[in-house]
């Protein structure tokens, strides 16, 4: 059963990245990339069970953190002039 | 115990799985971070809680603990922040064809 549900963390993986590159906003990029990060603690959590050495959960702990820091450091930049471009961009699309 | 963890890390997969499939389906960033929403949360609770009920030792267990809490306070504030951050630069919410539009963005905080 941990087999399957890597195997289910791994498709959504690949879907997470697929919204990341098709991504029509800057903010779905985010919210993929933030995604893949919590599906990434999740799959070492797992790879750890799955070959026997827990261990690999203070890796699982380390990623949680940079994953965090990781999405508020880029929306730190929120003010900036290229998230304001992306969203003129997607208002004149519409 | 075996079989419970067995029905935790199902329940899991499976919203997991449901999750991925909106983020690929929705039609609009809000919707989309709505399945983001419940696979972080409810889909990440039940997959460590399967992984808790595999009988590990006492600091695995503590870690399992620590990694549950950890994601239960950081996804939800990652949300909320990418969420305001997205409102406040003008990204308007696919609405009905009402003019509901102008209300959602004049209520910026």
């Amino acid at each position: 059963m941990l087999i399957a549900a890597t195997i289910a963390i791994l498709v959504v993986m690949i879907m997470a990245m697929i919204r990341a590159f098709i991504g029509p906003t800057l903010y779905d990029r985010i919210l993929a990339v933030n995604m893949f990060g919590t599906k990434t603690v999740l799959l070492i959590s797992l790879l750890g069970f799955l070959m026997g050495r827990p261990e690999f959960l203070d890796i699982a702990i380390v990623y949680a953190l940079i994953n965090f820091i990781s999405v508020i450091g880029v929306l730190h930049y929120s003010d900036s002039s290229i998230f304001k471009r992306s969203d003129t961009q997607k208002n004149n699309e519409q | 115990m075996d079989i419970s963890s067995t029905v935790f890390l199902l329940i899991g997969s499976f919203l997991c799985i449901s999750g991925g499939v909106g983020v690929l389906r929705f039609p609009d960033f809000y919707t989309r971070m709505h399945a983001v929403g419940v696979t972080e949360t409810l889909a990440t609770a039940m997959i460590l809680i399967g992984l808790m009920l595999l009988n590990p030792a006492g600091l695995v267990l503590l870690k399992l603990i620590i990694i549950l809490l950890m994601t239960l306070f950081i996804s939800p504030t990652a949300s909320h922040a990418l969420a305001s951050a997205a409102i406040q630069n003008n990204l308007v919410p696919e609405l009905d064809e009402n003019e509901d539009n102008e209300k959602v963005t004049s209520s910026n905080p």
